[in-house]
């Protein structure tokens, strides 16, 4: 009897199993080429030709294709194979019985790292069980969504009460007398802060692209955050700077050329945004592995090459106050105080005593409260992390509006919601309850790596980003993987994606007759749900 | 919808003009209402312009209660003035046993007291007298503030009007400004509280249609101040704002339409006002209204105001003669009462005006 090797990995322990047709295989060569993980290799099996059973010897060498069955090299289900035969040969299907990640754990003593979003999706989604309800008919009248005008901006950076303007009246008419904190009126979607080295070269040159011309072209004051890595020098140079919100986390990636590059500046960014921590993996830090750090990388980052790590933690600040003295007033300082300074921060329980001291700051520097909730995507995170750490947003962003509410300051530093936008492809529907439930806006990564080309889902395909071999060239710095992506198309998807969103908010605001931005109108929610009902404030429908 | 109007005379006049105002304007079929408030007084208010006049309607109880608070203050009786109460068969209306309108002195500790601090004992007394009938269910006090009177009650308002003997105009009962509301029908529950005029610290509220940002006015608006309470209709809050505006941030009564309705973003940017125009966006987002709302007031200088939704949705209309001028919903109201008046020289507002009504009867203007 054959002896079973158990403790060797097996095919049947991988995510996924290829299903090769031999039959209409005609071994052009494509799959394997086109795999980036190098999962499927071409091979020869030795098979009998006779069935006879005193025949004995008379066998034929076969050219196969075989999948990998590695701990490197495995099928992510990311289905280039299947794109790229001619003859449907080949493709991937998901293997229920999947304990890749139990192995991976046993043989490597290291914790499973893979990038994307959490899979494991035992918390639903309180946005799809949200409706609009309110329908303006006979007592108000609806608004036409193509005829009427609509203005959709909300302002980003610190909003002072009415009694803090300290207006004085010359004339009867009112008059700014002393300065106040930097206030800019942006459109309510932020492209989400996704940096060079994380997402490939193209495809951020993609969103830069989209961002300047839905700017110039369009008309729509979209802004893009630069993620933490860096912005190319020619870039901080350019009028386009103002569209950008330079982030900065716990690593200062990039920040050593921004700094550089201030003096030949010709317009201020858009905003500062210190990043504290991220809502797909909060508690962990960034994690950019050596192989997507590639030469420009170093340059932008000007760092070596090697596994880049922002730790969790800023280092040297350990507590609220402490930050906004010192990283907000530096940060505000360094631009003369004329460009907002915002923070993200992962959603979390603590997100409203975070809050609530931020709405307290004397200073009223902090000009915007980015809220990432647990189903956004990531880069690279330990799966841990990925899945068993972080806060919904839904209630968390209602608990921060309620909290100002409570204080009669809601507003005052606005808020902005993201994590898992659009999850179940309604991103429109999702940002227009958010901005009902009290956010001035919202923010998106995934989404846009989503129109990008992306082919990871949240039940287990790909979400390879952290390996750097991203099948479709978002997520990867190697160059022929990256030429796969077609930068000038994905920035005509992106502008067309959020041009038929700009359609879809209106269709939305047009019913309950707004034709501002519903900010806060809870009134306009109903859930058929009674717990979300009771923990949102919402009413009840049934 | 309810059918508003406001009137400002150098004459003095009765509350029969207001039924008067607004009877051809009558459409509606639930009979939720009639209410008024008179100010700037004639008749027997007339001597007593500086003294608190309480308007309240309560039960017996009520009333006690309300009376041992008053006298616990120091407050002291000066006049009462009963309504000639004609109570007979048939009559839709839904009354309260006693209508008290009671002009008080103030208490002897107060003789010294400065304009603000008896300002601030009658909004304190008035907040202490609702709260204390709102829980013992016993009645509900209008207005209680120097040359002001009002009367609200559910019905018919033809009904009410007989009920009060008020078709009959006499000089007892009279006043420079009366500001009412003919309530058609009204969607919510028909409370006393939510019939407009509204009125606090000498700010008077009339408002037409729906606040569609109501929640957002309210949870702003419930920690502002004290005096901003109840929130029985949305329309309340477009009068605390108009107070907030114009009493506790002191800014010039334009800048009312400036933060109701304001404009946007790209039209503020072509303005030399630009950096004022966008913090009061920004600053006061949440005090927007955006649906269709026209609003009557009369502000404690006695001028009228009256300001359109930024669509300009709900219907107004100014008519005046040399001695009246009056703004209401439909222009038969003002028919009825100026039929000989020049209409050429009737005002219907655009949605970026605001018109005031100065103490003179001249009319000022204001493009956004």
């Amino acid at each position: 009897m054959a002896a079973v090797k158990i403790n060797e990995l097996h095919k049947d322990e991988l995510p996924w199993i290829i299903e090769y047709d031999e039959s209409k295989c005609i071994q052009c060569g494509k799959c394997t080429a086109v795999c980036s993980f190098n999962a499927i290799e071409p091979a020869v099996e030795t098979r009998k030709t006779s069935n006879s059973i005193t025949e004995r010897g008379k066998c034929e060498k076969v050219l196969v294709i075989k999948q990998n069955v590695s701990l490197e090299n495995y099928c992510r289900g990311c289905g280039m194979c299947t794109r790229v035969c001619p003859n449907g040969a080949i493709k991937a299907v998901r293997n229920k019985d999947d304990k890749y990640s139990v192995a991976y754990r046993a043989q490597k003593a290291d914790s499973f790292k893979k990038g994307g979003r959490s899979n494991l999706n035992t918390e639903g989604r309180t946005l799809d069980k949200i409706k609009i309800g309110r329908i303006s008919q006979m007592t108000d009248p609806s608004l036409d969504a193509q005829r009427h005008t609509f203005e959709l901006k909300t302002p980003f950076g610190r909003v002072l009460s009415p009694e803090k303007l300290n207006f004085e009246v010359k004339d009867g008419k009112l008059n700014q007398t002393k300065p106040l904190p930097p206030n800019r009126w942006i459109y309510p979607i932020i492209f989400g802060d996704m940096s060079i080295g994380a997402v490939s070269w193209r495809m951020w040159e993609a969103m830069a692209i989209a961002t300047a011309y839905l700017n110039e072209v369009m008309g729509i004051p979209i802004r893009m955050c630069t993620g933490e890595g860096g912005i190319p020098t020619s870039l901080l140079k350019s009028r386009y700077l103002k569209y950008m919100i330079l982030q900065i986390a716990s690593g200062h990636f990039g920040w050593n050329r921004i700094i550089k590059t201030m003096p030949e500046m010709t317009e201020d960014p858009a905003g500062i945004l210190i990043k504290i921590g991220q809502g797909a993996k909060p508690g962990d830090g960034g994690l950019l592995m050596a192989s997507k750090v590639t030469r420009y990388v170093q340059e932008i980052r000007g760092v070596p090459k090697a596994d880049l790590l922002s730790p969790p933690t800023h280092q040297g600040l350990y507590s609220i106050e402490e930050s906004v003295q010192k990283m907000f007033l530096s940060m505000n300082a360094a631009f003369k105080f004329q460009v907002p300074v915002a923070i993200k921060v992962a959603a979390s329980v603590t997100s409203v005593p975070v809050y609530n001291n931020l709405l307290r700051d004397p200073y009223n520097i902090v000009g915007g409260f980015f809220l990432d909730g647990l189903a956004g995507g990531t880069g690279a995170a330990h799966e841990i992390s990925l899945n068993h750490t972080g806060h919904t947003i839904t209630s968390k962003l209602r608990d921060c509006y309620l909290a100002a509410v409570k204080q009669g300051r809601q507003g005052e530093i606005p808020l902005f919601a993201g994590g898992g936008l659009g999850q179940t492809g309604s991103f429109a529907a999702d940002a227009f309850k958010l901005i009902c439930l009290g956010a001035n806006g919202v923010f998106t990564g995934r989404m846009l790596l989503e129109i990008a080309g992306c082919v990871g889902n949240d039940i287990g395909r790909c979400n390879a980003c952290n390996t750097g071999k991203c099948p479709a060239g978002l997520t990867t710095q190697d160059p022929n993987l990256v030429k796969r992506l077609d930068v000038d198309k994905v920035a005509e998807n992106l502008v067309n994606y959020i041009l038929a969103t700009d359609i879809e908010l209106k269709k939305l605001m047009a019913p309950i007759g707004c034709s501002t931005l519903p900010i806060g109108r809870s009134d306009a929610l109903i859930t058929v749900d009674k717990h979300i009902s009771n923990r949102l404030d919402i009413q009840y429908a049934c | 919808m309810c059918r508003i109007g406001a009137i400002k005379s150098k004459d003095k006049l009765h509350p029969s003009i207001a039924l008067k105002l607004m009877r051809s304007q009558q459409k509606g079929h639930d009979d939720s209402g009639f209410a008024f408030i008179m100010q700037d007084m004639g008749g027997l208010f007339e001597n007593y312009k500086d003294l608190p006049l309480l308007s309240m309607a309560a039960t017996v109880e009520g009333t006690r209660l309300a009376e041992d608070i008053l006298r616990e203050i120091g407050f002291s009786r000066v006049m009462q003035w009963t309504p000639d109460i004609n109570n007979k068969k048939g009559l839709k209306i839904n009354a309260m046993p006693n209508y008290v309108f009671e002009v008080l002195q103030y208490p002897k500790s107060y003789s010294h007291a400065t304009c603000e601090e008896k300002q601030e004992l009658l909004i304190d007394t008035a907040i202490r007298l609702r709260k204390v009938l709102e829980e013992s269910n016993s009645g509900f006090i209008y207005s209680f503030w120097p040359d002001t009177l009002t009367l609200k009650e559910i019905g018919s308002p033809k009904d009410i009007g007989t009920y009060f003997n008020l078709w009959q105009e006499n000089s007892d009962l009279t006043s420079h400004i009366i500001t009412a509301q003919c309530r058609q029908n009204t969607n919510y529950d028909i409370v006393r509280y939510a019939a407009h005029p509204f009125f606090l610290e000498g700010y008077t509220a009339l408002v037409n249609g729906e606040n569609t940002f109501y929640e957002k006015n309210k949870f702003y608006q419930m920690s502002l101040y004290k005096g901003y309470l109840g929130f029985e209709s949305d329309s309340q809050c477009l009068m605390y704002t108009l107070h907030y505006i114009h009493k506790i941030l002191k800014w010039p009564i334009q800048y009312f339409k400036h933060t109701v309705t304001p404009l946007s973003y790209d039209e503020i940017l072509k303005r030399n006002d630009k950096e004022v125009l966008l913090r009061i966006k920004a600053s006061l987002a949440n005090l927007e209204i955006n649906g269709p709302n026209t609003m009557l007031a009369v502000t404690p200088e006695k001028e009228l105001m009256c300001v359109c939704d930024s669509k300009k949705l709900r219907p107004i209309v100014i008519g005046r003669d040399e001695n009246t001028v009056v703004m209401t919903s439909e222009v038969c109201g003002i028919n009825d009462l100026l039929p000989n008046r020049d209409i050429s020289n009737d005002i219907y507002p655009n949605e970026h005006e605001t018109i005031l009504v100065k103490d003179d009867l001249t009319i000022e203007r204001w493009q956004q």
